[in-house]
């Protein structure tokens, strides 16, 4: 009975669905507009870019080969530096956050101490706290100290992720059983080997997705990196093309013109780590980026 | 804490209390990230604080002020409008990415073929984007130098809008903010949807509910904690909008000042300015709008479930 309501409600969907497909299919246009845009006209020279040609289509001579070269040529190579410190300052700060939060996550998951309920509470309100609104007193700090400037001034505040903690309790709470923890104690594993062994293969699809969240999140920051840093060699790629846009625009269509063609093919480049993270990726964060919305 | 309980916890938890055991290692767990959370996140605030109840003149020195910086905040008309801008931004701009993301979620969830997938991969990945670089893109696609819309109503013989204008620079920001985040939202949308019992939709239809009842009846209210937790991180990312104005400032010719938004101004105070103590008056209190806003929002949806439950 069940099977057959099942059987005979999907098929005639393929075409009551119709409208709908066609809708996505706009709307998917729209989504990759501007990525067609940039993809077009990073292979424009300057001269096709300004020449007033279509600008959603290629021009006639493809341009790609010598604008790379432009774009990783210009200024000493500085974009290849840009790009570095990008995937260093991610990598650097998603990896220490991811393990704060892991090891939090599972404390707080998993034992009950005394100041756990006050400690959490906290840790959720700091959830709410906008993370810009501490850039200007960190900045003061730390160039009390000399960190501004250096790539720990970008890197340090990154590690301070209280959502991932949040994610990576209620993940080791649900997943991590109380008497597998408590088997592997009565075997004569340590906490520690308990919580490495047992626990950890465990939270792994939890800790993908706070790696990938957090990755993510410092590849993208600009508001921080861009008050901590004033050495253009430290800058990662945002501030980078930040820079050169704004050099760009305040010369005007005279002294820009050159620029605007490595900015757009920069802009390219800078984004395709993080769609090819992205798409290899699917399985692990297409199901992680739901948590902490279920139960 | 003693070396001996370091060095060998299997032995020593056996015969220790089991509340000693857990106040032990439930702090050693936490205690890195504790760290971080101090001197990251308490020490700066502190300091905000303690910097914005002083104020610096050229002829007086720096001298303590009290809250001075706050009301001088909350009288100064550009920190005023610039709050105003963010709140009308939010009331704009959060409803309508929900409403997109929630009728993308509900169409790829009845919609399972390959459509479907493709549609979901694509709309997510402006995500993967810095808002800078999405910024740009867009406001390429907006001028009127290289972008495609003077052309398209040039087609027509029409002037196209000019979303770089002080008029239109509200809704080129919408765009810009919707495109980037409504594929994130909608992923978290349909992975709760994956997340409900099909055999509950299958009840329904027994009972002769059509799919729009489904969806509002069933899917919709299902959802609600997820769009909760969509809300609240829209609303504190939205109150704190800096990236994208900040890189449109430079295309849109005098259409963005300087304190557009709370965080430009504060930036600008503390860094054109190196008005330090007004800057973090500034930054204080815009987190506090922020965590305020957020709060009263939870606590008003805490039926629904929530952070705080």
């Amino acid at each position: 009975m069940t099977a057959r309501v099942a059987s005979t409600g999907r098929r005639p969907h393929r075409q009551r669905y119709l409208p709908m497909q066609i809708l996505l299919v706009f709307l998917v246009v729209y989504f990759l507009i501007p990525f067609w845009w940039v993809i077009v006209n990073s292979s424009k020279s300057s001269a096709g870019l300004f020449g007033g040609g279509n600008a959603l289509w290629f021009a006639d001579d493809i341009n790609y080969v010598e604008n790379f070269k432009d774009l990783f040529t210009y200024g000493g190579g500085i974009y290849a530096t840009w790009l570095m410190n990008s995937a260093l300052y991610a990598f650097v700060g998603g990896i220490g956050a991811t393990v704060l939060a892991v090891l939090a996550g599972y404390g707080f998951a998993k034992y009950r101490f005394a100041g756990r309920r006050l400690a959490f509470a906290i840790l959720l309100g700091a959830v709410m706290v906008p993370t810009t609104a501490l850039v200007i007193p960190t900045f003061i700090l730390f160039s009390q100290v000399g960190l501004t400037n250096t790539i720990w001034a970008v890197i340090f505040p990154t590690w301070l992720n209280p959502f991932g903690v949040y994610l990576m309790h209620v993940y080791a709470r649900d997943a991590v059983p109380d008497e597998l923890l408590d088997a592997a104690r009565v075997d004569g594993a340590g906490e520690f080997r308990t919580f490495l062994q047992v626990a950890l293969p465990l939270m792994r699809p939890a800790i993908v997705t706070v790696l990938l969240l957090s990755i993510v999140a410092s590849w993208n920051n600009y508001f921080l990196p861009l008050a901590m840093l004033t050495d253009n060699r430290l800058f990662p790629v945002t501030v980078g093309i930040g820079l050169w846009q704004s050099t760009a625009s305040t010369y005007g269509a005279a002294g820009g013109q050159s620029l605007w063609s490595i900015i757009i093919l920069g802009s390219l480049v800078s984004v395709i780590p993080l769609i090819v993270a992205f798409l290899a990726l699917q399985r692990y964060w297409q199901g992680g980026l739901s948590m902490g919305s279920l139960k | 804490m003693n070396a001996a309980s370091t060095s060998a916890p299997a032995r020593q938890g056996r015969f220790r209390s089991p509340t000693a055991r857990q106040n032990i290692f439930g702090w050693l767990f936490v205690a890195p990230f504790g760290i971080v959370f101090l001197t990251m996140l308490v020490l700066p605030l502190g300091y905000a604080l303690y910097l914005s109840a002083f104020r610096k003149t050229l002829i007086g020195g720096t001298h303590f002020v009290w809250f001075g910086n706050y009301t001088k905040a909350f009288q100064d008309p550009s920190f005023v409008s610039g709050v105003w801008f963010v709140v009308k931004f939010s009331l704009v701009l959060i409803p309508l990415q929900m409403a997109i993301s929630l009728a993308v979620a509900l169409m790829i969830d009845v919609i399972v073929n390959r459509v479907a997938r493709f549609s979901r991969l694509m709309i997510f990945m402006p995500y993967a984007i810095p808002a800078v670089i999405g910024a740009l893109m867009w406001g390429f696609l907006y001028s009127k130098n290289f972008g495609p819309i003077a052309d398209v109503f040039g087609a027509f013989g029409a002037a196209g809008p000019d979303f770089l204008s002080s008029d239109l620079i509200f809704w080129g920001l919408v765009n810009v903010v919707t495109w980037q985040w409504v594929g994130y939202y909608m992923i978290i949308l349909y992975a709760a949807l994956q997340g409900i019992d099909p055999e509950l939709y299958e009840a329904a239809r027994i009972d002769g509910a059509s799919q729009w009842q489904i969806a509002l009846r069933i899917k919709i209210p299902l959802l609600s904690r997820a769009l909760v937790l969509i809300l609240v991180f829209a609303l504190i990312g939205t109150l704190q909008f800096f990236n994208e104005p900040k890189i449109l400032q430079n295309l849109a010719a005098g259409a963005i000042p300087d304190d557009f938004t709370p965080n430009m101004y504060a930036y600008q105070q503390a860094f054109s300015l190196a008005n330090y103590n007004y800057g973090s008056a500034i930054s204080f209190a815009l987190g506090a709008v922020v965590f305020v806003c957020v709060y009263a929002f939870l606590f008003a949806t805490r039926k629904r479930g929530s952070f705080l439950s």
